[in-house]
């Protein structure tokens, strides 16, 4: 089990790896779209207030929370590339950031589309709104970050310290509706409860799942990217694009 | 851990007997903050109604640009000249030295700031009873910017054309600053209690006191290496 890991830290162990691992997540997350739109969709009743437009939670909020979630990652794997220097956790701290910039991309701009009809505004000054949008500016001073520096190690050294230093903003989102009793209504989904029917529940469960894998597929396809760049000067990675060439 | 404090002061002192003997370079975030604030009066209106509306922001808006651009000289001579690297090989924690380094950087630049943000919260009709909360949310805040600032620095110090990347960089991480501080000031103004915003600057003071240094001691060594 031990070296398992250690097999899959090295650059060319990991790409084979998770070449194979990508149809797998790919297959997984198109079945869990597919239900889990039905059920968004079709399934799940409109809400007695919010009427069909209650929908657009399906894609609101899992994106919010992957937006959340893939910084986590980012923060993570890009501490750990910081201190076992291990190349993997930088390729995939790299690889990660465009896919969550884009996640809390589309949180907003669902958010912005739903809160049209329900709030009667595009855009509000709420608390988790700027916190989000804070969010955003701090995964595109990453990349930009990351960008800059020629050196693609050191650019990601020196994103994973700015990434670590934006960790302070995760829990003043995830809290801001509590603190804060603004517009933006506060979670349905806790740990003490759950305050919405089970059919929402499930297709709300199911789209999660299927954004997770979503986001596993495509951050294992841009790291395999990022590896061939990153590795192009080392003979298995010419070996490989030789033999394709030959093809 | 004993830490031997007497290269702290040699550096601290060392970086204001420079900044003392370059003092045209110290006017100009200065004459930037002034000048910023005086284009709101013109650009908006100069009814005195309007103005004390938005005095807060516009001079928290202001310092947080001042603060900013002033930030370049933090390591960029040092960096240009090798001391920076002398000063990372030295035998004495690099984090308590960025500290000194800062904290030359907030005397010489937050402080005039301090000082004169009353004249210009005079200059924008900002209501009297606002005064005392203004000085005390500079205080507290721009020994943040400057902590936070030092980050991005360190982060941006080896590229060629670090100025506007650092601006992306740093300026996410002073909103929460901005946000406390301005909405401080405007609750002061109305005559309603500031004490919860204080405690959150505060707060955020001491988070950045005790772990930026190390944040930008970790930055400077990547932008080293």
């Amino acid at each position: 089990m031990w070296l398992f890991f250690q097999k899959l830290a090295s650059p060319k162990y990991f790409y084979n790896f998770s070449g194979r691992l990508i149809p797998w997540f790919g297959w997984a997350c198109l079945a869990l779209f597919a239900v889990g739109l039905y059920y968004s969709l079709i399934e799940a009743p409109p809400d007695y207030q919010q009427k069909e437009s209650v929908r657009i939670m399906y894609i609101h909020v899992p994106s919010a929370w992957m937006s959340m979630f893939v910084y986590m990652v980012m923060a993570i794997t890009g501490g750990i590339g910081l201190i076992w220097r291990m190349k993997i956790a930088e390729v995939i701290a790299a690889s990660s950031a465009p896919i969550g910039a884009s996640f809390t991309f589309l949180a907003l701009a669902t958010g912005s589309l739903w809160g049209k009809p329900m709030w009667g505004t595009w855009w509000v000054w709420d608390a988790r709104l700027t916190s989000e949008l804070i969010l955003l500016f701090l995964y595109l001073g990453v990349i930009a970050l990351n960008s800059a520096i020629e050196d693609k190690r050191i650019a990601s050294r020196a994103s994973a310290v700015l990434a670590l230093v934006g960790v302070v903003n995760i829990p003043i989102i995830h809290y801001s509706v509590l603190w804060w009793n603004t517009l933006h209504q506060p979670p349905s989904i806790k740990a003490s409860g759950i305050s919405i029917h089970y059919s929402m529940l499930i297709a709300l469960l199911l789209m999660a799942v299927a954004f997770k894998l979503f986001y596993m597929m495509v951050v294992l396809m841009r790291a395999r990217c990022e590896i061939l760049d990153r590795e192009r000067n080392t003979s298995w990675v010419q070996e490989l694009v030789s033999a394709r060439s030959a093809l | 851990m004993i830490f031997n404090l007497s290269p702290f002061y040699l550096l601290l002192k060392r970086d204001l007997t420079l900044a003392y003997r370059h003092r045209s370079e110290l006017a100009n975030p200065l004459l930037f903050f002034v000048i910023v604030i005086s284009l709101f009066p013109l650009g908006i209106s100069p009814e005195s109604k309007d103005l004390q509306g938005i005095a807060p922001g516009v001079i928290w808006v202001a310092a947080l640009l001042a603060a900013m651009l002033s930030l370049d000289n933090l390591f960029r001579s040092d960096f240009e000249d090798g001391t920076l690297e002398q000063i990372a090989l030295s035998a004495h924690s690099l984090s308590l030295l960025v500290l000194a380094k800062v904290l030359a950087h907030w005397l010489v630049t937050g402080l005039p700031l301090i000082l004169l943000a009353p004249f210009l919260g005079i200059l924008l009709f900002l209501p009297e009873q606002a005064m005392l909360t203004l000085i005390a949310t500079l205080a507290l805040g721009t020994p943040i910017l400057s902590l936070v600032g030092a980050i991005g620095v360190a982060l941006t110090v080896g590229l060629r054309r670090g100025g506007v990347l650092l601006s992306l960089l740093v300026l996410p991480l002073y909103i929460p600053v901005l946000i406390f501080a301005a909405g401080a000031v405007n609750e002061a103004a109305r005559g309603f209690p500031v004490a919860g915003q204080l405690y959150f600057l505060a707060a955020l003071l001491t988070l950045s006191l005790t772990l930026a240094p190390f944040a930008t001691a970790a930055a400077l060594r990547i932008s080293l290496s």
